[in-house]
């Protein structure tokens, strides 16, 4: 039986489970018809032209994990930003770990999904806001369908949230292979302010698929900042959806970290429903070895005097592939819309593929554009300058490739994320450079 | 200290070192003058070590021992310096994070443990102060968004902090207003010893006033054609490279 036949059937099943006729069983129920029809997308279609799902679908996965397994903190410690206090909302193959968490309903709402869905208190919430930002394409369709666990974060109006968040997904190897699919709903009233940091983590080499969909709305002036830490084990694959819809004023960025796992697609999206929004799509990608990673991104700019700042940096070794496919699109009313694109990449190795796409759609008439993608090796006489001074060569990439990221790295507000980005950036090209930068 | 040997160097199959023969001995200061495109940076990078340039015949030796195979950071850590012309930006690593990285890295090469921080951070005070650099710049991003000025003055910083026995500047002058040159050559003339040499690549005359050479040297077509003492420098600031020229094309 092959992965869409299994999910179909396992999707009864999950009928069973659920609360009849509530506002998201009926969205499931619609949603599993929409992937039953569409199924997986294939290289047919021109999103996903340069990735391929085939191989990571082929593997037997298991959609519902038997058993819960427990996990001791000081065993992961590792992979949490652990030297600040932060809320932790954390799970283990899918299953929410109340041990390793650290959750709040003063003030604010930092929980799971699942409660979420059952207690009527969040219902008005949910109804307003679950599935209204996620398009109906098939892999947002599927997770939909299966939709039952997650992060649910909601902050009221007026509250600076001072922790950030953190979202962990563990997945322990108790199964041959498995997919996850997190449901995450994200919303941030008037004036908040609130930090998240996400990470898919595979303990042992078994097969991991997850799909995730994240939705996230900022209202008037709010502030959110994501980052996306995707440093995962070799046969570890993520498809990532993320959906973000602001209001007025409101400020979001997202940084995507992309340094392992087997394949990551990142599906991000903003909406722009209001006028002085800014919106900022920032990445780091440095991988190798047969890795793939592919950023398709959009920013639709609905209504006037808004901005959008795109910046992805790419370095490939060895026979890894990139993709960035970034589209922009300015509505006719979007006047003054101030929307920049970079794409910038270093092919270490002449095995090493980039596809980079461009694509405006622009309506407007006074609006400034600007995109730009380069495609390039690493600068020889800055090698030789480095060299000259007596810094080896290892350590002297090293350099060169931290100051090719460094517009991305400085924007990174948490400096305890920042430092451990560099660090894994720095175990990643086998370094130890001795200072912070 | 320096030996070069009948030395032939290529770039892309195209040959700019065509037979240089040059001994710079402990305490001297050489300077190498030429019009443009004589070969004059290709020699300074040929004795850094770049990888782009082929030595295809001939031989390069340092202190009595042949360098021309050697890695450029093995060269640096043996104490050749090379002053670039058009030195590197490197964003989001600052001046003093750079030369930690560069000092420590010449010391695990020779087997020493790190410099400690405390001792880092008065050598770094110190040369500073030598070269009249602001506490500030030495925070900034290596040569980002730095003048030309500010460039030099950083190179010669790096050099008084990596104390070479050999020291090549090449077109250290250029790009460079007269209190800037100024600084920048006292700097280099206090570094200067019995033990150490420099050799000062220039177009101009104006720096050897400054930094007093005891051979001047002119290339041409990848030769030196010319021998002589601080003299030569002015009779060439005088008459050009004209005369030169004609007397090789002769």
């Amino acid at each position: 039986m092959d992965l869409k036949d299994k999910l179909l059937s396992s999707h009864l099943v999950f009928e069973d489970r659920s609360d009849m006729g509530s506002y998201v069983n009926n969205l499931r129920n619609d949603a599993i018809k929409v992937f039953q029809e569409k199924g997986f997308p294939s290289k047919k279609d021109e999103a996903w032209k340069y990735t391929s799902l085939n191989k990571v679908l082929s593997e037997d996965y298991c959609v519902f994990p038997k058993q819960e397994t427990a996990l001791e903190y000081n065993d992961v410690k590792k992979y949490f930003i652990h030297d600040i206090d932060t809320y932790k909302i954390v799970f283990i193959d899918g299953k929410y770990s109340s041990h390793l968490s650290q959750t709040t309903h003063e003030g604010i709402d930092v929980c799971l999904m699942s409660s979420a869905l059952c207690k009527p208190k969040y219902r008005l919430v949910i109804e307003n806001y679950f599935n209204k930002a996620a398009e109906s394409d098939s892999l947002s369709a599927l997770n939909t369908a299966f939709s039952s666990e997650g992060a649910y974060i909601h902050i009221p109006k007026n509250k600076l949230v001072e922790k950030p968040i953190q979202i962990i997904h563990f997945s322990t190897g108790n199964e041959a292979a498995i997919m996850l699919q997190p449901r995450n709903l994200i919303v941030v009233d008037e004036n908040s302010h609130v930090q998240i940091i996400e990470r898919h983590q595979s303990l042992t080499n078994n097969p991991v698929l997850t799909n995730s969909v994240t939705e996230i709305f900022a209202a008037k002036r709010a502030i959110v900042d994501y980052y996306k830490i995707q440093n995962d084990n070799a046969n570890a694959s993520l498809i990532d959806n993320t959906f973000i819809k602001q209001k007025q004023s409101s400020l979001a960025s997202v940084h995507t970290f992309s340094f392992g796992g087997k394949l990551t697609r990142n599906n991000l999206n903003f909406y722009q429903n209001g006028e002085r929004i800014d919106s900022t799509l920032k990445g780091v990608t440095i991988i190798g070895n047969k890795q793939h990673v592919d950023h398709n991104t959009l920013v639709h700019h609905i209504e006037p005097n808004c901005e959008s700042h795109q910046d992805y940096k790419g370095i490939f070794d060895e026979n890894s592939t990139g993709v960035f496919n970034g589209k922009v699109v300015v509505e006719k009313e979007a006047q003054k819309t101030n929307a920049f694109q970079a794409n910038n990449n270093i092919l270490v190795s002449d095995k090493a593929t980039i596809n980079t796409k461009p694509q405006l759609e622009i309506f407007a008439d006074d609006v400034k554009c600007s995109h730009g993608c380069t495609i390039g090796q690493l600068d020889e006489s800055a090698m030789f300058y480095m060299q000259s001074r007596g810094i080896p060569k290892k350590e002297a990439k090293a350099l060169l490739m931290f100051a090719f990221s460094n517009d991305v790295l400085s924007s990174v507000k948490i400096p305890e994320l920042k430092q451990r980005i560099t660090k894994i950036i720095a175990n990643k090209l086998g370094v130890s450079l001795g200072f912070d930068l | 200290m320096l030996k070069i040997n009948d030395l032939h160097a290529s770039v892309e199959d195209k040959d700019i070192l065509k037979g240089i023969n040059l001994e710079v001995k402990p305490g001297e200061v050489h300077a190498i003058m030429g019009p443009n495109g004589s070969g004059k940076s290709t020699l300074a990078s040929v004795i850094a070590g770049k990888e782009d340039y082929e030595v295809q015949k001939g031989s390069i030796s340092f202190n009595g021992e042949a360098i021309e195979e050697l890695d450029a950071e093995e060269r640096a850590h043996k104490g050749i310096f090379l002053s670039f012309q058009y030195p590197v930006e490197i964003p989001g690593v600052s001046v003093t994070n750079f030369i930690k990285t560069a000092i420590n890295e010449s010391r695990k090469a020779q087997g020493l443990e790190e410099m400690p921080a405390k001792d880092m951070l008065k050598l770094i005070r110190e040369k500073a102060d030598l070269l009249e650099i602001d506490r500030n710049f030495l925070s900034r991003s290596l040569n980002e968004g730095f003048s030309g000025g500010e460039k030099k003055r950083n190179e010669i910083f790096q050099m008084a902090m990596l104390d070479p026995k050999l020291a090549i500047l090449d077109e250290t002058d250029s790009g460079l207003d007269i209190d800037a040159l100024r600084i920048v050559a006292n700097g280099v003339n206090k570094l200067k010893s019995k033990d150490n040499s420099v050799i000062v690549i220039t177009h101009y005359q104006r720096l050897l006033d400054y930094i007093v050479p005891d051979y001047v040297h002119v290339l041409y077509k990848g030769k030196i054609v010319k021998s002589g003492t601080k003299e030569l420098a002015h009779e060439l600031e005088a008459k050009g490279y004209d005369w030169i020229k004609e007397e090789v094309n002769a």
